[in-house]
């Protein structure tokens, strides 16, 4: 408990590295979702063209 | 040399080689970020001033190196495209900058949780090293608004190197803010003349939490640079062709 308290700053202290964790996570999300998103965007262009042709 | 530089610039090969590489950062980026989070929460001693309050300092710096850092990858990217007229650099530069922007805003939100404590106040409007560092948070807006402002991409491809070339003045004038002028901010503690004035049992977690964000950052980079070249090359050949011989995964 005296580790998580920070002597008296824990709030402080946490909630900056929650805060940067949360940051990480969603940069790698946004990441992932972008490639997903535009990768599904030009298949289906693609499939639709080659159906086309 | 050059062949390797010529040949990375090429968007085909860039897209196949970048998923080979995110894993050899992202990996050592992270057991970095692990050993600096560990090492600098529960070994590191409590300054003798700040108490357990400096800890934030192991994400606030690295958070504020990389600011800089990315804004500086914008900058010299977008330069290399408006000059050399390379594609790739572009891509680089646009994807650079939300990143950035992300950086940016976590050195100013964990700056201000560290001063509420440390300086008694959230926020110092009067502070130079404050305030260059929230423009360069709006510098990255105004950077990706003007991007998404303009829909023809070899438009604001130009446009956006003009404003990132120029918005880069604001780096050095972050850096050395604090030696300029006045401020509340600390002096720099890690490059200054005579070494860095923090003792080793703190320096070692900072410095692995630096390298850790910024192998991270770099694994990052290359994930939206690669969405970025398959956005840009999407009616180009080599990219139906893949598509149709992968069948479905990204």
């Amino acid at each position: 408990m005296e580790a998580l308290a920070m002597g008296d700053y824990g709030p402080y202290v946490w909630t900056c590295f929650a805060l940067t964790g949360l940051v990480l996570v969603i940069c790698d999300w946004r990441a992932r979702s972008r490639q997903r998103q535009v990768y599904r965007d030009i298949e289906v262009r693609v499939r639709a063209l080659e159906e086309g042709e | 040399m050059w062949t390797f530089f010529h040949k990375l610039a090429s968007p085909p090969h860039f897209y196949r080689l970048a998923p080979q590489i995110v894993p050899w950062l992202a990996v050592p980026g992270l057991l970095c970020i692990a050993y600096g989070t560990y090492a600098g929460l529960f070994v590191a001693p409590p300054d003798y001033q700040q108490g357990d309050a400096f800890r934030i300092i192991y994400v606030h710096v690295p958070a504020a190196y990389l600011s800089m850092l990315a804004y500086m990858v914008m900058a010299i990217s977008a330069a290399i495209g408006l000059i050399w007229r390379m594609k790739l650099a572009h891509a680089v530069a646009a994807s650079a900058a939300p990143l950035g922007a992300w950086f940016t805003f976590l050195a100013l939100a964990t700056g201000s949780i560290w001063g509420r404590p440390m300086w008694g106040t959230w926020w110092e409007w009067g502070d130079p090293r404050l305030m260059s560092e929230l423009l360069m948070l709006f510098l990255y807006f105004g950077y990706m608004a003007l991007r998404a402002a303009i829909d023809d991409t070899v438009k604001a491809d130009k446009a956006s190197a003009v404003l990132a070339i120029v918005g880069a003045v604001n780096v050095p004038i972050i850096h050395f803010s604090v030696e300029w002028w006045s401020s509340l901010h600390q002096g720099p503690t890690l490059i200054r003349a005579g070494g860095p004035a923090i003792d080793a049992a703190m320096l070692y977690p900072l410095l692995a939490m630096i390298l850790g964000f910024s192998l991270l950052f770099g694994a990052l980079l290359l994930r939206r640079v690669r969405s970025e070249v398959l956005y840009r090359e999407r009616r180009k050949r080599w990219v139906r062709d893949m598509i149709l011989a992968a069948g479905g995964r990204a």
